[in-house]
């Protein structure tokens, strides 16, 4: 139970690591027994006395009002939080994964592989991102795993150029020396020196990427092409948006959603080591 | 400052490669999208003749190969093909919205990078107060939340619950500007400028701020600093005479950053505002599937996002002269 007890002092220590794991609990929780605690299924057009509920304001039976399709925002609330952590953690394992590799092999090895991963990476750096996503997602179709999958493919960059600055450095410590002169193989110095000391920064930018990876995943439903299939909360806000809630006033409707996205993203930032490097961007690595 | 030469002619070299992979790998995502090739370049509601000539510019009717290597010609010629819903030259179609492109993204850069490193220079002098926390979550939100909701609850605020500022486009309806200039100096053309780009800057906001923030602390350490202190010049007059100055330039090369990535992220606040720029006519074209507007649109903004990370590059290389080229790659 070593490992369990230094887990909660870090958490003790990190008060702001602690809110955002908190906050990522409860999301969790709420997107796993989202059918439990939603009063009514997120697509159904819900009746009042045999007729449709249009535009309701928040009352005891509709906790955060009705959409202009009579449906439930609150029960669409709770179901948006399963969209956004299953794109959020998704992404972001796909990025920390390849971009831990390309940083990695190309840190290690120098030369033309080295040369050949940072042309590719300024490529990625080259390419607008929510253009790329909003393409990708309408020439595929809309689903979410298309979203994911653009990200997927894009946003490792970051996570790269950190990784291999990282290697390089960690390269020529004393250590690495030793264990190359000692005849140690290449996977062996990659797997048992240079790993473990770079795994935080993977972790960290990990946790960083779930909180773009929600914000895409958002901003891509706003504009329509998200999954007609799944309810996110970037879905929401594109339906408050196109069915005039602005004009309307309905702050009931337009609130809750943005409000989501911004606590998970932010909880993201708070978690592990996020919110430091966030504060202390480094110009190489934004 | 001196120039290295030969870092600056291969870095351009590396841009230019940088340019023509995203051109490819452009050409053959608009392979991907439904329906056959053609599709790519001929609307079917061309005329014969259009369609006759379409397919002889871009060669529809040879192999891939043989297209690409048209398409690249033609790209190097500025032709990109006709829009389908405009009937005219893309490269006049993008140039026609551009501009309004670049007036929203410079004025809220402008505003977002002055009002960040005036705050990142607050914060600095605030440092272990609790004006610092609360300035740092503060700044924490409006990197967390979504730029478009943000532009939703300004629009539902300013412009339809106090009617103080119009909510879309960039003049009244019916109403267009004789030329560039004039709706540059237009009072009404700001007026409708003037919530998007609040919006915009925003977002932008936190980047330099936290940016000249950190820089400020690094820079407090440094010995010249300390023997302005000790000569007996006051906090304040040290931080920013001799701090502040010297923090500022990594910000001035995240600038160039932020302008290329502005181009392309602005996507959603036009959108938000219906703002007839670059981005907007992205999402439009896609939506409408008017491929050549679309991919026209996109290398657009790729290539003025490749072109301010190699200035970005440059101006790192020459405010740091410890950047060797091993280490950018």
């Amino acid at each position: 139970m070593i490992e369990m007890t230094s887990i909660l002092e870090f958490f003790r220590q990190d008060k702001f690591a602690l809110v955002g794991a908190i906050i990522y609990i409860l999301f969790i929780l709420v997107a796993l027994f989202a059918p439990a605690i939603a009063p009514y299924d997120p697509q159904e057009m819900v009746r009042v006395d045999g007729r449709i509920a249009f535009n309701r304001e928040p009352e005891k039976n509709f906790k955060l009002g009705t959409t202009n399709m009579g449906r439930d925002i609150f029960s669409q609330l709770i179901y948006g939080a399963r969209p956004a952590l299953t794109v959020g953690f998704t992404a972001a394992l796909f990025v920390m994964v390849v971009g831990t590799v390309v940083g990695l092999v190309s840190g290690y090895f120098g030369g033309k592989v080295d040369s050949l991963l940072m042309r590719l990476t300024d490529v990625a750096f080259g390419i607008p991102f929510d253009p790329f996503v909003i393409v990708l997602v309408s020439f595929l179709g809309p689903s979410i795993w298309n979203i994911v999958l653009a990200m997927a493919l894009l946003l490792w960059r970051d996570t790269a150029r950190v990784i291999r600055s990282q290697v390089l450095s960690i390269k020529k410590r004393a250590f690495v020396e030793a264990a190359r002169v000692s005849g140690a193989s290449h996977s062996r110095i990659i797997f048992s020196y240079i790993m473990p000391n770079i795994l935080p920064l993977s972790l960290l930018y990990g946790s960083l990427a779930i909180g773009w990876a929600i914000l895409t995943e958002a901003a891509v439903s706003f504009l329509g092409f998200g999954d007609p299939s799944s309810i996110s909360w970037g879905y929401m806000l594109h339906d408050a948006y196109v069915s005039q809630a602005l004009s309307r006033g309905a702050f009931y409707w337009m609130l809750p959603p943005g409000i989501c996205i911004m606590l998970l993203v932010m909880a993201g930032f708070y978690i592990s080591r996020g919110a430091e490097e966030v504060l202390q961007p480094k110009l190489r690595s934004m | 400052m001196t120039l290295n030469w030969k870092y600056i002619g291969r870095r351009f070299g590396q841009m230019l490669l940088t340019l023509w992979i995203i051109a490819t790998i452009l050409f053959f995502v608009f392979r991907l999208m439904p329906g056959n090739p053609l599709t790519a370049y001929i609307d079917p509601n061309f005329t014969k003749e259009q369609q006759e000539i379409l397919l002889e510019q871009f060669g529809l009717d040879k192999p891939l190969f043989q297209q690409y290597l048209v398409f690249l010609l033609n790209l190097l010629q500025g032709n990109l093909g006709t829009s389908f819903v405009y009937r005219d030259d893309v490269l006049r179609v993008v140039a026609r919205v551009l501009p309004n492109t670049l007036y929203l993204m410079l004025f809220s850069l402008i505003i977002a990078y002055v009002v960040g490193v005036l705050g990142g220079i607050l914060l600095a002098l605030l440092r272990g107060k609790k004006g610092e926390t609360v300035g740092i979550i503060l700044t924490l939100f409006t990197r967390s939340a979504p730029q478009f909701w943000v532009g939703m609850l300004v629009l539902a605020i300013f412009s339809f619950r106090l009617g103080w500022l119009p909510s879309s486009g960039t003049g009244p309806a019916g109403v267009t500007y004789a030329s560039e200039w004039a709706k540059f100096t237009s009072p009404v053309f700001w007026k409708y400028m003037l919530l998007p780009s609040l919006t915009l800057a925003i977002y932008l906001l936190g980047l330099p701020l936290l940016l000249m923030r950190t820089n400020m602390v690094e820079t407090m350490e440094e010995s010249y600093v300390t023997i302005a202190r000790m000569r007996g010049l006051s906090e304040r007059r040290v931080m920013l005479k001799y701090a502040a100055r010297n923090a500022i330039l990594p910000v001035v090369t995240a600038m160039a950053v932020g302008f290329g990535y502005a181009i392309g992220g602005n996507v959603v606040i036009e959108n938000v505002f219906s703002w007839p720029g670059l981005g907007r006519l992205l999402v439009d074209a896609v939506t409408m599937s008017d491929y050549p507007l679309a991919q026209g649109a996109f290398l657009l903004a790729a290539a003025i996002m490749v072109f301010m990370n190699f200035v970005a590059d440059l101006l790192y290389s020459v405010l740091d002269p410890r950047i060797t080229v091993e280490d950018m790659g």
